[in-house]
Parts: C-alpha cells; structure tokens; sequence
C-alpha cells in the first residue's frame, strides 16, 4: 500500500445564518492515497463541495466556518494554519479544478499568463525557466502545440480545451493531490470519456492523489478507486469501487446505484428514491436516511447508526450491518 | 481541437463606402476630433493665441466678432469690456479648463478605482466601511463644499482641484464596486483563490483589469462633469484667479454686458457645452461598443 496522501478526521464544516447552524458536512473521515482516486458521490447539496471547499480552507467566511476536526496533508494539520502559510499550500500542494471550464479563466489573459501565475507564486524561477516550465504542464494535460497555445486568449478555444487549460494551471505546480468539483459535468459523453483518460494518465506520470466529485455514480465506476457515498452531511459508506457495485451495505448506496440508467433495463422505468433528502437546520435524530429508506426499522429512526469497519477498506452506517 | 477562430472585428463594415464608414463612427469621430483639437490647443495656446491674454485696449473695448459690421479681423471673436481678445482668452481658458478637470478626473478616478475594489472584492467590514464615507460624500452638496473649501484655502489652481476632486471620487467608488462585487464571484477568481494568489494581487491583476472599461467609460463622460464644476466655480469667482481667464470666469465676466455685447460670455459658453456634449456622445460611443449586451454582431 502506498502512502497516504491526505486524512480527513472527523471534519464538521457548518454555516451560521439568521436560522441558525447549518451543518454541511457533519463529520466526515476519510483518506487518499498516493496516486489514488477517491471519489465523493451523492446528491446536490449533500456537502460535496463544502467538503472540497473545507480542504481548500476557501469557505466564504465568516459565514462559513470548520467547527472541529483534522485535514492532515503528509504530516501537516492544515485547519489550524495561517491564512498565508495555507496561501503557501493552496496551489502547491494542493490544487483544485472548478465546475466550469468556460468561465474558470480571466478573459484578459493568455493562457500562458494564466498558468505562468501559479508557477511564479510557487516556484522561483529565474524567468527564462518559466516557460519551459509551463509547455510541460500543457503537455502533460495533452494540449496540442503548447508553444502557439502561450499566446492565445481563452476565448479563442474550445470548450475541451478550456478544460484542459484549467487543469494544467491546477497541475503547474505538480501538485501532491487534486480536487476535481464535478469536472465533467458541463462536458459531452465523448469528451467525458476522454477527459477521464486524460486524468488517469496524469495520474500514472505525477502519482497525484486525486479527489474526484461526482453526483454520477456511472464517472465513479470509470475513474475512481475507492468511493465515500455521501448523504445530508456524513459519508455513509465508504469502499473500494468494485465493492460498493458488486456488494452496497448501505441502502441509500443501493439506491443510488440502482438509478444510474442501464442499457439491458431499457424496457423498466428509471428507479428514483423517493423524497427530500433532510434540512440540515433540524435533522431527524437517528439516521438522516431513515424518512426515505425502505428497510429502515424503528431503532434507525431513534439512534443514530455507527461505523462499522467491514475491512478491506469498506466502512458503513447502517444498523442492518453488523 | 484547437479552435483558432479568427475573428473578425471589422466585420459589420463588409461591403460599406469608405464614406459609410466615417459615417457610421460620426458618434466616435467627431466628439473625439473636437476633443482632440481642444487638447492640441491647449497645449499650444501661446503660438495660437493671436494676443496674450492680459493685453488690453481700451479704445477697442466692446468690440464685436469680425463677420459683424464694426468688428475687424484683428479680434476674430470681438473683445470684452477692457479690450481683451476673446479669441485668445478662449485658447488659453481651454488649457485651464482641461488641465484642472484632467487632474481633477485622475484624482477622483484613482480614489474611486482603489476603493471600490477593495470595497467591492473585500466585502465584509471593509465594504460597509468605505461605503458609509461614500454615502456620506454622496450627501453633501458639491458646490457649497467646493466654495466653503475655496474660501477657507484662498482661491487657486489646486484648490480648485483639490476641491473637485474631495466628494467626486464616491461616483466612481459606487460604479466599481458594483463591477467589482460581479467579478468576484466569477469562477476566475475563484481558480485564482485555487492556485493560492493573495487578495491584493486578486485585485490588482484579476478584478482591476475587468473593470477597465467601465473605468474607461466613467472617465470620458465625466469631462463635461468636470469641466462644468470648474466653469461652475469659476462663474461663482472661487476658480482660478483673474487675469488667467477660464471658460466659466469668461462667462461671468461678460455677464453684465449681454445686451450690448454678447460674444463675452457667448463664446466660452458655446465651448463648454462643446466639450461636456463630445465627452458625454465620446462615454456613450464607448460604452455601446464595450458592453456585449449592446453589441451589434
């Protein structure tokens, strides 16, 4: 097993406004490690992106702040840091790629502009090593010509290689871990499918570890090594990808699945699961998933269930598991 | 992949005359032209200036414009109640007009573009802040500040200026702050939160040029402002001090003798309107061209 990159201990993100706390992400554990892809799935507004946004210590505060927990990146607490020395990690470290390509960069600036930002702010290089320096992140995202690339503003490309620009400004610095926020969501099936290749390769050239966010279970299947499945706040099942298919503990994971629409099940009508997902101002005691499970007994709506480590890296919250 | 789209800016002129096209800009070209010309002449006002603008001639007071039956040619534009060339006193009133309203406009705009960012991008404390003060010299009465400073500093060239410009920064502060508080929120800022860059450079290489344009368009539309608050000033006799004449004291001086002489305060007058008109339809011009929602594709 290689070494692990980045540990999430018990993380509680919550936001304060006039009705009181919101807790987005209600304590949240989980690990990646050195060259490995570990993907966040669940639905809108489960605290996916509150999560990415807690690592990044980018909260728009003081609205939004990290009530308790750890985020260690090799070695290093990084919720305690100072804004500046975080500065120091956000970019270098750690680098994020944001939902949509199209607007992710300044229309004022050539693409080398762009990516030779992050790699002066980092790394210093005497100016004729800048731009060598910045042909190779366009490289390494596969980026045809990158020395007529240089100079040309964003708005002369497409919007594929708009996504592939921004991930070579997040990747300028060979970063040791990489948050993707849904970064094929604005794109096309093909396009989709070539993206996730393309990280895949960076990932075996930089042995980057990689969070990848995602409400598409079908991404999860083609990218991600292990997965946490996320509900109103908290992981509640976390396993290696070709588990959770195979063998879901969780019934919401079940779930999810089951609504990922399937080639030999074209006749059937696409599963859905009914209901809200809860308010995170008053959630039910017991478990969050409780209101909308099917199996769920009366212990599940008192109590909430613990952790149970299954081993081989799977983890569920659910009373059915013992 | 690669999408090289060459773009066409000219494209909306394809197939048009040469003359169509001047045409079609007569909305740029001629405001700028006669700003263009207003500032060479400024500039060069001593080799223009058939007179220098102190000189003069008691029996040739009151003299009408040349096209009038007693006026001469030696004073084009006639001559005010002490004999003084209004031509010449109009060429150099345009160096003082230009110059206190160009300082007054680089000041203000200055002012403005710094705190309207900060304010603007910085939210929070910061925001309501600078705010309130921008509320607090939005509230106060330009001119009454502007002759209570120039009385209290005695009258001059950078008092005039210094009084322009103390309450005509919350204008610009406003405007940026808006554009600022847009930007922000765009995903290139937030890319740049990503990589690590601090919020002064954020504001310095990301919201400041993307706002630009605006800046572009408040500057050339408050020259006529500008240049009316100095003619203003100088009207009420808290501008620049006598023999130096500017366009507004030009007014005032002749104030006493329009019925028998109207070409004193005549002249100047058309000038003013002429500048404040060119840089309103030169803001116009920009900003119609700038602003995507308004472009013609």
């Amino acid at each position: 097993m290689s070494e692990i990159v980045l540990k999430v201990e018990n993380l509680h993100t919550s936001f304060f406004s006039r009705q009181g706390e919101v807790k987005a992400v209600d304590g949240v554990s989980f690990f990646v490690r050195e060259a490995e892809t570990f993907g966040i799935v669940g639905e809108s507004a489960c605290g996916k992106s509150v999560t990415a946004m807690s690592i990044m210590r980018l909260l728009p505060e003081p609205s939004g702040q990290i009530v308790e927990g750890k985020i260690i990146l090799e070695g290093t607490d990084l919720v305690p840091l100072s804004k500046k020395k975080m500065r120091a990690y956000r970019g270098r470290m750690i680098s994020m790629i944001l939902q949509d390509p199209m607007t992710s960069l300044n229309p004022v600036y050539t693409i080398g502009d762009q990516i030779g930002e992050s790699v002066r702010l980092h790394q210093a290089l005497p100016d004729n090593m800048v731009e060598p320096e910045i042909i190779s992140s366009l490289r390494l995202l596969k980026i045809p010509t990158p020395e007529t690339m240089l100079g040309n503003y964003p708005f002369q490309l497409s919007g594929g290689m708009r996504q592939r620009v921004v991930g070579a400004v997040a990747m300028s610095c060979r970063p040791r871990l990489l948050i993707a926020d849904e970064p094929t969501t604005a794109l096309d099936a093909t396009i989709q499918a070539q993206y996730i290749a393309l990280f895949q390769d960076i990932q075996k050239k930089t042995n980057v570890a990689i969070i990848f966010i995602t409400h598409d279970f079908g991404v999860v299947a083609k990218i991600c090594h292990r997965v946490g499945v996320m509900y109103a706040g908290k992981i509640v099942e976390s396993a290696p990808t070709r588990e959770i298919f195979k063998a879901p503990r969780h019934p919401y994971t079940s779930a999810l699945i089951n609504s990922v629409p399937r080639l030999e099940h074209k006749d059937e009508r696409l599963y859905s699961i009914e209901g809200q997902p809860p308010s995170l101002l008053n959630l039910p005691p017991g478990c969050r998933f409780a209101p909308r499970c099917t199996v769920a007994t009366g212990v599940c709506r008192e109590e909430e269930p613990p952790e149970v480590d299954l081993g081989n890296d799977h983890t569920v919250s659910c009373w059915r598991v013992k | 992949m690669v999408t090289n789209v060459a773009v066409k800016p000219k494209r909306q002129y394809r197939g048009m005359t040469r003359w169509g096209r001047i045409f079609r800009n007569l909305g740029m070209l001629l405001p700028a032209t006669i700003l263009a010309l207003l500032f060479i002449t400024a500039i060069f006002a001593e080799w223009l200036a058939p007179f220098p603008y102190d000189e003069t001639s008691l029996p040739e007071r009151r003299m009408p414009p040349a096209w009038m039956e007693g006026g001469s040619m030696k004073h084009f534009l006639g001559t005010d109640n002490i004999g003084r060339d209004v031509l010449s006193r109009a060429i150099y009133g345009a160096r003082v007009s230009i110059s206190v309203s160009l300082l007054a406009i680089a000041i203000t705009a200055s002012i403005g573009t710094v705190l309207g960012i900060m304010s603007g991008y910085l939210g929070g404390r910061t925001d309501a802040f600078i705010m309130r003060i921008t509320d607090i010299a939005m509230s106060f009465p330009a001119l009454l500040v502007a002759i209570l400073i120039a009385v209290s500093l005695g009258p001059g060239f950078f008092t005039v200026i210094f009084a322009l410009s103390i309450l005509g920064w919350s204008g610009y502060a406003r405007i940026i702050r808006g554009e600022a508080l847009r930007i922000r929120n765009s995903d290139f800022v937030a890319q740049a939160q990503v990589i690590g860059v601090s919020p002064w450079k954020i504001m310095i290489r990301h919201i400041f040029p993307n706002i630009l344009n605006i800046l572009i368009i408040g500057i050339t539309l408050s020259i006529g402002t500008m240049i009316l608050a100095e003619a203003a000033m100088s009207y009420l006799g808290i501008g620049i001090p006598p023999p130096m004449p500017s366009w507004g004291s030009m007014v005032a001086d002749g104030r006493n003798d329009l019925d028998r002489a109207w070409w004193i305060s005549t002249f100047p007058g058309i000038l003013i309107g002429l500048v404040v008109l060119s840089g309103n339809f030169l803001g116009d011009w920009i900003r119609d061209k700038t602003d995507p929602r308004l472009r013609r594709l």
